[in-house]
């Protein structure tokens, strides 16, 4: 037996780690290989690196008097063992590869390098969502109630469909007859496709990213005729765009750290036309109670121009807004106050994370004049930036949350009043249209998507076996998440217009698919929830909806 | 589908020759039940005034009527005539049909001076206590306790439930009869799901599906309106929606198909009281009526009207002459209820219209949702 007390100390120590540890091997064909370093200059961890070794061939001739070796050399690609550079299975290696010579395998070992996140005393953050994969509940839901015999079916391709939502506080039908003889204010209201391009932010998208969606909303609502809206996040929003017609297609969103509210505020009398709502962001699915979080590496020039803020600084938005100190305050105080900042004329709506007090908040706006909706964001919703802990394990999941505030609406006769989204792992597993349409037949007046649109529009890598999921290190590999201008051209704006286009297109004719054999096409079965079924008894309790099997 | 036929004339005419229509009509149905409503009532032995309420239903036992005599004594209402079918047996099929009633009461002493709203107000809540009273056993049903309205609901083939109760002989007469040959598709079998549907005078029958139902009810029973419960078929949240746009939200009968099916926003874009429509259509959103339906409705003054869903995947026509019209679900119909009318004249309205037969009967009055709704200033352009 050789002795490795001579590397024993270099080599073997506690945190020392070798391929199969990882969650990913790196698989290399020599025989492939050309040696042309794309795949060791295109990979976003510098995981491999081209590597010279020296390679020994004993001479055993037996009858011979030459004894000793011969030595040679060979190149080849080699994993890096490091934590730091541990390789993350984007692919993108295999993706550039001209000689298909090299890819990344799942190593289906247990992976010992979970062990060793906490290097230097640091906690693991991650991009991405809850690291859960399998059906989600929104999957397992189905639409049973079929009008056949008893009503002549729709046709998807032929009928003429009503498929948007209400963003906005809706009047009861007494109260807005009364202020219409009196010419009292009637709360602002938007219709709009209830698929919604949720929060994600100038500065947690690439420049690219943020304005190649922009882009395609604006050729949905210009010239596909689908009124698709967009939510800024906490980032602000571009100068340029706050004064352009496109603004109407805008959610702008305020959270706990205000950034880049001082260039809204100030936009404002220049502004040509209004946003479409604005979100008060309170909390988000993925770490609920945490604020909002992007990391020094991703605060380049602009980003800190846009935000007001140095460059290359840690942004960490309070859990909390400041001016929190109880719900009224908070809540009643802020809506009104931005409610006015536009001259009442915008929807202003708070978005929290699902939680048991969901519920407490709810009342809270149903008795607030100026709240025009509110958006639960479940434990399913991705972030750029969050702990790992966070985000796997606090929060709660979307549909028993909405259904439950749905539901409370109901007994209070106000379902119709604030409209309730829902957000957090909608087409969590491709089938966005279905998850979609399950939360609206619970009582979603429309859904929140961001993750699924990264995915769809933009070739997302990020999975839930944690694949990729660095987007908060800025070295996204397709130029998504990252402020460095050598990644980001990797992506072109025009075609992530051109796929966000197709992804609502899509989208429209799904929910089409949906309606039509229920008999549905006048407006959207919100709260249609005699439509729906679940092959889990304790589901379809919880849910008050059919069980089937 | 089913088949509905209603007939509206100057002069009183028997509920059978309603059901002569629907026997025309007889491939549309399945015999899973029949509901008339009559008002501008005549009986032959009585000299009704039509200011007293009549109490509609059946008393399934024996002890059932006793126990519907005490509360109506009780409550200080005065029997002032009490209808008798002559029953012919063995046609109805159904169990425990002890006696159905068509009762004429006096309204007690107390409300004499009282408003008209607050006389409706009793007879709804007696209604409801009164059908409370035989929720519980099943033994008594009540449809309707309303000044000049009876009706009629069973199980069985129109004209065979007509034979059994003798509607041909001439007992009761009425200006205006409303049919319906068909329980609802969804739900079970139940004689309150029978149409036409009714509440405080306001009464609707329906040939189709209410898609929507589901979220509709809701809404309706969030209001917590007394009547707004039941709900044994979808079609009732048409009644009850008529109900609130009338009576709640104190609109004309015109702006029941803006509530029901209101007009695109591109189509709103360009009316002349589009802002206004739009906030309506805002704030009724949740009332948006969804599926192939025809609706029938009347009126307490007798007006008749008939409104299709918003892609008129239901038919129905209308057709009369002066002092003479019927709205029935095919031509066929119509033609048995009035032979001699100018056929030329019939109509069949599209998505955007009301048929409205005022109580005069003189002409047909086609409203269209693209005009503008009249008689509401504030509803015009500001």
């Amino acid at each position: 037996m050789v002795s490795t007390r001579s590397t024993a100390r270099t080599l073997i120590r506690p945190s020392s780690l070798t391929y199969v540890d990882f969650p990913w091997i790196i698989e290399h064909r020599e025989d492939r290989c050309t040696l042309c370093g794309q795949c060791t200059s295109v990979c976003p961890r510098e995981a491999i690196h081209l590597a010279y070794r020296r390679k020994r061939q004993p001479n055993f001739e037996v009858f011979g008097q030459k004894r000793g070796s011969e030595f040679g050399v060979f190149t080849g690609i080699k994993q890096e063992t490091r934590m730091a550079n541990s390789c993350i299975g984007c692919g993108m290696c295999e993706m550039v590869c001209p000689n298909d010579a090299i890819r990344p395998v799942p190593n289906d070992n247990e992976h010992r390098s979970l062990f060793f996140r906490n290097l230097n005393g640091d906690s693991y953050k991650r991009g991405g969502r809850r690291n859960q994969t399998g059906p989600t509940l929104l999957d397992r839901i189905l639409f049973d109630r079929i009008s056949m015999l008893t009503d002549p079916a729709l046709d998807a391709g032929r009928h003429e469909f009503t498929v948007t939502t209400t963003l906005g506080r809706m009047l009861p039908p007494d109260e807005f007859l009364s202020r219409m003889r009196q010419g009292e204010w009637i709360p602002p209201t938007r219709e709009i496709f209830p698929f919604i391009i949720g929060s994600m932010s100038f500065g947690a998208l690439s420049p690219n990213m943020w304005l190649g969606l922009l882009q395609g909303v604006a050729y949905c609502n210009e010239v596909l005729g689908l009124p698709v809206v967009m939510c800024t996040g906490e980032g602000g929003c571009p100068p340029w765009i706050l004064k352009s017609p496109y603004l109407k297609y805008i959610i702008l969103q305020i959270a706990s750290g205000y950034f880049g509210w001082d260039e809204i505020i100030r936009a404002i009398p220049e502004m040509q036309c209004l946003p479409a709502a604005i979100e008060i962001k309170y909390g988000q699915g993925a770490k609920p109670g945490d604020g909002g979080l992007l990391m020094w590496h991703k605060v380049s020039t602009l980003i800190a121009r846009l935000r007001g803020v140095p460059p290359g600084v840690d942004l960490p938005s309070p859990p909390v807004h400041q001016t929190l100190y109880s719900i009224e305050e908070s809540v009643m105080k802020m809506v009104q106050t931005l409610s006015m900042a536009f001259d009442n004329k915008v929807p202003v709506y708070p978005k929290i994370s699902a939680s048991t007090s969901a519920k407490s908040v709810l009342n809270n706006l149903v008795r607030n004049p100026y709240a025009g909706g509110m958006v639960i964001d479940g434990i399913d919703g991705g972030t750029g930036a969050a702990y790992n802990v966070s985000m796997d394990a606090t929060g709660h999941p979307i549909a028993s949350c909405l259904r439950e505030c749905y539901l409370d609406l109901v007994r209070q006769g106000k379902q119709s009043e604030i409209p309730l989204f829902a957000a957090g792992g909608i087409g969590k597993n491709g089938n966005v249209a279905q998850n979609g349409m399950a939360l609206i037949m619970l009582g979603a007046s429309g859904v929140h998507l961001g993750k699924y649109i990264m995915q769809s529009a933009a070739g997302c890598l990020g999975n839930e076996m944690n694949r990729c999921n660095v987007c908060n290190l800025g070295i996204c590999p397709k130029g998504i998440t990252s402020q460095n201008p050598k990644l980001y051209r990797r992506l072109d704006q025009d075609q992530v217009a051109e796929r966000l286009a197709e992804t609502f297109q899509s989208i429209n004719t799904e929910v089409k698919k949906i309606m039509a054999p229920l008999g549905r096409s006048q407006s959207l079965p919100i709260g249609m929830s005699d439509a729906i079924g679940i092959n889990d008894q304790a589901a379809a309790e919880r849910l008050h909806i059919k069980y089937l099997c | 589908m089913c088949r509905l036929a209603l007939k509206t004339a100057n002069t009183p005419f028997s509920p059978y020759t309603v059901l002569t229509a629907m026997e025309a009509m007889r491939e549309g149905y399945d015999g899973s039940g029949l509901g008339l409503l009559l008002r501008g009532l005549e009986f032959e032995d009585f000299k009704y005034d039509a200011k007293f309420p009549i109490l509609s239903g059946i008393a399934h036992t024996k002890q059932a009527e006793t126990r519907l005599d005490e509360y109506m004594d009780a409550h200080g209402y005065e029997l002032k005539y009490d209808h008798r079918f002559a029953m012919k047996d063995g046609i109805i099929t159904e169990p425990g049909r002890y006696r159905y009633f068509l009762r004429a009461y006096r309204m007690p002493e107390a409300f004499k001076s009282k408003s008209q709203a607050a006389k409706e107000e009793e007879l709804l809540r007696a209604r409801l206590a009164l059908r409370q009273l035989g929720a519980a056993s099943g033994d008594l049903t009540v449809f309707s306790f309303y000044p000049d309205v009876a009706i009629i609901k069973e199980v069985g083939w129109p004209m065979q439930i007509g034979e059994a109760l003798s509607l041909w002989d001439n007992q009761i007469q009425s200006r205006v009869c409303m049919a319906q040959g068909r329980q609802n598709t969804n739900y079970g079998i139940n004689l309150y799901a029978c149409h036409p549907f009714f509440i405080q005078g306001i009464a609707t029958m329906t040939n189709g599906e209410n898609t929507a139902f589901v979220p509709i009810r809701d809404w309706l029973i969030g209001r917590g309106f007394p009547g707004y419960i039941g709900y044994e078929s979808d079609s009732e949240v048409f009644t009850h929606l008529l109900h609130y746009t009338l009576r709640h939200l104190d609109l004309p009968l015109a702006a029941y198909k803006h509530i029901i099916t209101p007009l695109s926003i591109k189509e709103l874009d360009r009316h002349p009281q589009g802002e206004f429509l739009k906030g309506l259509r805002t704030s009724c959103r949740r009332l948006i009526i969804d599926g192939p339906n025809a609706v029938i409705g009347t009126l307490p003054d007798e007006t008749c009207l008939l409104v299709m869903d918003h892609k008129k995947m239901r038919p129905a026509i209308v057709g009369g002459h002066d002092g003479e019209w019927a709205i029935t679900s095919e031509l066929c119909g119509l033609d048995a209820l009035i032979p001699d009318r100018d056929r030329s004249l019939d109509f069949q309205p599209m998505r955007e219209h009301t048929v409205v037969i005022p109580p005069q009967r003189k002409e047909l009055v086609i409203w269209s949702q693209l005009d503008p709704l009249p008689e509401l200033s504030y509803a015009q352009a500001a």
